[in-house]
C-alpha cells in the first residue's frame, strides 16, 4: 500500500511537471506579435521574415513546436538567448551553481535553528518568550522579503559597517571573502525561511499535543519536557519533514527578491533580467528549472510524510 | 394494556419533545471579541483603507511633484513646505508619495482579491454541487496552477504580456483564485451532504435556491477569515513584483516600487526606502494579527490550557 502511494505521488508529480511545461510554453507563446518580427525589426522584408520563421520552426503548428521545445529542453538544449545570442545553457551554468550554493547554506543554517526554536516555543507555550517568538515570527512572515533585506542592509551595512551591501563575487575569493559576500543574502533568507519553519514546527508539536495519548501522559504526571521529547516529537517528525521540504520550496520566491537586492549572480537574477528584456527563451528555461525544483521538493515533502507514518509503513 | 403502553409512549415522546424545546433552535451567536492587539490592528487597517480614499486630498504635495532641490534629504522645513519624511531619489516628498501609493498598493490588491474570490467561489461551489467531470476538469487545472511558485507564474505572465495595472490585477486574481477554489469546493462538498440540504432537495428546491439559501450562508464565515489572509498574500505578491520593477510602473507611486527606487539612498543614510516598507509591514501584520486573534478565540483544546 505504501509503495503504491509513493508511486502514485511520483506519478502525480510527473503529470504536474508536464502541465507546468504546457503552461510555461503557452504563456510565453501568446506574446502579441511574432518572434521573427521582433528579431528582425520593423524594416524586415517579407521574404526574410518567412525565411526566419521557417528556420525557427514558427510555421509549424503549435503542438509540433511544443514537443520540439520539450524534447530539446529534456536533452539539455535550452535554446539561444535573444539578447546577445549566447546559448542559454552557457548563461545558466554558473548561475545555477551560485543559486544552489546559497540555497544549500540557507538549509544548513536554518533547519537546526528552526527546529530548536520551534520545539522550545512548543515546550513553553504562553510564557513571554514564547509570545515573543510567536509574535516575531508572525510579523516576519507578514512582511515582504525585501523589507527584511532592506532593514538588514540598514543595520549591518549602513549603521554598523560590518558587511558589504552587495554580494559582488569575482569567482576566485577565499572562503572568508566568499562568506562575507554571501552573508547579507544568507541572513535575509535564513530569517525568512526560519520564521515560517519555527511557526510550523511549533504548530505541529502543539497539534500532536492535543491528541488523547498526550492527554493520558499529562494526566499520569509525565513531566512536560519528557512528553514533548519522547511522545510528541517522534509523532510530529512527519509534519516537520513536510515543513522543511515545503520551506525549501518557498525559498524559490525568496531567492528571486534577495538576488535582485544584493545583485547576487544567481539564476533568479538572470531570469529577472530576462523578464525585463523580454528574452522569452531564457525566461522559459529558468522558469522550468525553478518550477521543476519546486515540484520535486513538494514531492519529497509528500513522500516524506507518507514514509514517516508508521501506520502506512507497516500495513496490517 | 395496549392503551396504557400507548399512553406511556406518548408521555415519553412528549417528555422528549419538552427536552427538545429547551434546546435553542440555533447555536448562540459567537460574540465578536478581540484583544487590545486585535483592536489596535483593526484601527491600523481602517486607517490605511481611509488613506486609500482621502490620501491624495490630504497629501501636501502631488506624487509626481519634484519640490525639493535635492534628493535623499532628511525631514526638513524649507521654502517649498514641510517634508515630514524627507525626499526621495528625485527630490519628491516621501510622505505624500506614501499617501498616494496606498491607493495603488492596497487598491490593486483589494481588487485582485475580490476578483479572486468571485472566480474561486463561483467555480468552487459549481464543482462541489455538480461534481463529476466538471469537478474533475476544474480541479486538475487548479492543482497544476497551485503547484507552481506564485512569483514564477507572475514573472512568466509579465514576460509575455508586459506590465500594466489590469494585467497585474488579472494575474494576481487568477493565481490566488486557485486557493479560494480549493477552500470553497471543500466547504461546498461538506455542506452538500448535510441533512438540511438533503431536506431542501427532497422538498423540491432547485439547485440555485440551495446554493443561495443553504450553501453560501454556511460557507460565509470561514471564507471571510480566509479573505484576510489572502489579501495579505496578494499585497506581498503585488509589492514584490513592483519591487522587482515589474509591477506598478513609475512615475506612479506604489509602496513596493518606492522601496526599490530609494534603495541606493540607504548607503547615504536616507530612510526613504524604509518608510514605504514600514507602511506595507504595518498593513499586512495588522491583518494577520486580526485573523490570528479571531482563530485563537474560536480554537482551544485541553493541551493548550494544560501545558
Amino acid at each position: 500500500m505504501m509503495t503504491q502511494m509513493v508511486f502514485q505521488r511520483i506519478g502525480i508529480g510527473f503529470a504536474t511537471l508536464m502541465v507546468v511545461s504546457i503552461i510555461v510554453f503557452l504563456a510565453t507563446s501568446i506574446l502579441p506579435g511574432d518572434v521573427a518580427q521582433i528579431i528582425l525589426g520593423q524594416s524586415a522584408t517579407p521574404e526574410s521574415l518567412a525565411a526566419l520563421r521557417t528556420e525557427l520552426g514558427l510555421d509549424q503548428p503549435g503542438y509540433v513546436r511544443y514537443f520540439n521545445w520539450l524534447g530539446n529542453m529534456m536533452t539539455g538544449d535550452l535554446g539561444i538567448s535573444k539578447a546577445g545570442g549566447a546559448t542559454i545553457s552557457s548563461l545558466i551554468g554558473g548561475r545555477l551553481g551560485n543559486t544552489m550554493m546559497m540555497a544549500g547554506w540557507v538549509a544548513v543554517i536554518s533547519i537546526p535553528i528552526s527546529i530548536a526554536l520551534g520545539l522550545w516555543a512548543a515546550m513553553h507555550p504562553g510564557t513571554w518568550l514564547d509570545r515573543i517568538v510567536t509574535f516575531g515570527t508572525l510579523s516576519l512572515i507578514s512582511v515582504p522579503e525585501f523589507f527584511i533585506a532592506t532593514v538588514a542592509v540598514l543595520i549591518l551595512a549602513v549603521e554598523l559597517h560590518w558587511l558589504p551591501s552587495t554580494a559582488y563575487m569575482t569567482g576566485n575569493e577565499t572562503f572568508v571573502e566568499l562568506m562575507k559576500a554571501l552573508a547579507m543574502p544568507l541572513i535575509t533568507l535564513v530569517i525568512v525561511v526560519s520564521a515560517q519553519m519555527i511557526r510550523m514546527t511549533r504548530a505541529g508539536i502543539l497539534n500532536v499535543m492535543s491528541s488523547p495519548y498526550i492527554e493520558m501522559a499529562i494526566l499520569k504526571g509525565v513531566p512536560r519536557g519528557r512528553i514533548i521529547l519522547r511522545h510528541a516529537f517522534f509523532n510530529a517528525i512527519g509534519p516537520i519533514i513536510n515543513v522543511i521540504a515545503l520551506n525549501l520550496a518557498y525559498l524559490v520566491s525568496g531567492v528571486v527578491i534577495v538576488e535582485t537586492i544584493f545583485a547576487y549572480p544567481g539564476l533568479a537574477k538572470l531570469m529577472i533580467d530576462g523578464v525585463q528584456t523580454r528574452d522569452l527563451p531564457l525566461v522559459q528555461a529558468c522558469a522550468m528549472i525553478f518550477c521543476a525544483t519546486y515540484v520535486v521538493l513538494i514531492l519529497i515533502a509528500d513522500v516524506g510524510s507518507i514514509l514517516s507514518n508508521p501506520r502506512l509503513r507497516n500495513p496490517k | 394494556m395496549t392503551e396504557q403502553v400507548a399512553s406511556k409512549k406518548e408521555e415519553e415522546v412528549l417528555a422528549e419533545l419538552d427536552s427538545f424545546a429547551e434546546l435553542p433552535d440555533a447555536p448562540p451567536k459567537r460574540k465578536f471579541r478581540l484583544s487590545w492587539v486585535g483592536w489596535l490592528s483593526v484601527g491600523i487597517v481602517v486607517f490605511w483603507l481611509l488613506i486609500c480614499v482621502i490620501g491624495p486630498t490630504v497629501a501636501p504635495f502631488h506624487e509626481m511633484d519634484m519640490e525639493g532641490d535635492d534628493s535623499f534629504l532628511d525631514a526638513y522645513s524649507g521654502e517649498y513646505g514641510t517634508f515630514y519624511l524627507g525626499t526621495d531619489y528625485l527630490g519628491r516628498d516621501t510622505y505624500s508619495r506614501i499617501l498616494f501609493g496606498a491607493r495603488n498598493t492596497i487598491g490593486i490588491s483589494l481588487a485582485a482579491t475580490l476578483l479572486a474570490y468571485l472566480m474561486g467561489i463561483t467555480l468552487g461551489i459549481l464543482a462541489a454541487v455538480k461534481g463529476g467531470w466538471i469537478d474533475m476538469g476544474i480541479s486538475r487545472v487548479n492543482d497544476a496552477i497551485l503547484a507552481l511558485p506564485t512569483i514564477m507564474l507572475g514573472l512568466i505572465v509579465i514576460a509575455a504580456l508586459g506590465s500594466s495595472i489590469p494585467i497585474l490585477i488579472g494575474t494576481a486574481a487568477v493565481i490566488y483564485a486557485t486557493s479560494v477554489f480549493r477552500i470553497a469546493r471543500a466547504l461546498g462538498q461538506d455542506i452538500m451532504v448535510q441533512d438540511y440540504v438533503e431536506a431542501a432537495a427532497t422538498r423540491g428546491e432547485g439547485i440555485w435556491w440551495i446554493i443561495r439559501a443553504e450553501v453560501l450562508p454556511n460557507a460565509a464565515m470561514p471564507l471571510a477569515t480566509d479573505f484576510g489572509l489572502r489579501l495579505v498574500f496578494v499585497v506581498l505578491f503585488i509589492s514584490s513584483l513592483s519591487f522587482l520593477g515589474l509591477g506598478v510602473q513609475p512615475p506612479a507611486s506604489d509602496w513596493g516600487s518606492m522601496v526599490r527606487e530609494n534603495l541606493q539612498g540607504l548607503t547615504y543614510g536616507s530612510y526613504a526606502a524604509i518608510w514605504p516598507a514600514l507602511a506595507i509591514a504595518s498593513f499586512t501584520i495588522a491583518i494577520n494579527l486580526i485573523v490570528d486573534d479571531i482563530s485563537a478565540k474560536s480554537g482551544g483544546s485541553l493541551a493548550k490550557k494544560m501545558v
